[in-house]
């Protein structure tokens, strides 16, 4: 299977990339790490580089400019990636599961399998 | 994130201890609730109805909804609690957030929604929150929840942020 992570350097972002790197140990997928930035994270590839080091993981880097939702769903369906990885959302001072606007629009458009990651 | 808030603050809400007739005719008494209380307030989540859930809480275990409540109900927080016979059926939480503001959640068990219950412990929450000094409120609902975004416009909250799944409301006291 062929993964597009989406990595925006947040905590959440890291966690899931993380559990990404965990898993494809087992089943040798191929991982591709598309980074983008918010407006609350700064581009963040060598972040996205020193996780990939710290696992001794190859997977490719892409970098994603633009509208980050927009260019996930279209980058993941153009490179025929199997499945769009993102973090799980935050939690909400008291608890409640918020999505951001990225997470929100790949979830409503994409035509890939998109698995959040809690 | 920077969150909105609206400029005009809304005043005279009513402070806990009270007590109230629902229009079911029960009589409830709302009071001030804090962590002597994450027991009690145990077995009223235990009871409620999963498709009451909202973004994800309460959780669905008696485990996970311990541990949800010790995290959110502690001295920081502020809580109002209504019970019917002395038994907890509804709960409002007020929980910090990291810009000075707090954020607001309510949930009423199945039996006693619709009955006016639901107003009634907000606007006491509000009341107290008032009282603590507090003065900048917010919340988020799912969109299609309708009957709790009247609710929350009804009180005098505005609706300031606008997501696919849900919509942010906040109010201002002071």
């Amino acid at each position: 299977m062929r993964v597009f992570v989406g990595f925006d350097g947040s905590e959440e972002a890291a966690a899931a990339l993380e559990e990404v790197l965990r898993r494809i140990r087992k089943t040798g997928d191929e991982v591709t790490v598309a980074v983008y930035s918010t407006d609350e994270s700064p581009p963040t590839v060598e972040e996205a580089k020193a996780t990939l080091e710290a696992f001794d993981a190859s997977a490719e880097i892409e970098r994603v400019d633009g509208d980050p939702g927009a260019q996930l769903v279209e980058l993941a369906e153009t490179g025929g990636y199997d499945r769009i990885v993102l973090p799980g959302g935050r939690t909400s001072p008291l608890g409640k599961i918020q999505f951001d606007a990225v997470t929100e629009f790949v979830l409503l458009n994409a035509h890939t399998s998109v698995t959040l990651i809690r | 994130m920077t969150r909105r808030y609206p400029d005009e603050p809304v005043d005279s809400f009513p402070r806990p201890p009270r007590e109230i007739t629902d229009r079911e005719g029960r009589e409830l008494s709302l009071s001030e609730a804090g962590t002597a209380d994450v027991a009690e307030l145990v077995s009223m989540y235990v009871e409620f109805d999963p498709g009451d859930r909202a973004q994800g809480i309460p959780p669905a275990t008696e485990s996970a909804i311990r541990e949800w409540l010790e995290a959110v109900v502690t001295e920081d927080a502020l809580n109002v609690v209504a019970r019917h016979e002395g038994r907890p059926v509804g709960h409002v939480m007020l929980v910090p957030d990291r810009q000075g503001a707090s954020e607001l959640a309510i949930f009423v068990l199945q039996p006693y929604q619709g009955a006016g219950i639901g107003t009634e412990l907000v606007r006491t929450a509000l009341g107290l929150a008032k009282r603590e000094g507090l003065e900048r409120i917010w919340l988020t609902v799912e969109r299609w929840n309708s009957p709790a975004v009247g609710l929350y416009e009804k009180i005098g909250f505005e609706r300031t942020g606008d997501g696919s799944f849900e919509l942010e409301m906040s109010l201002r006291l002071a």
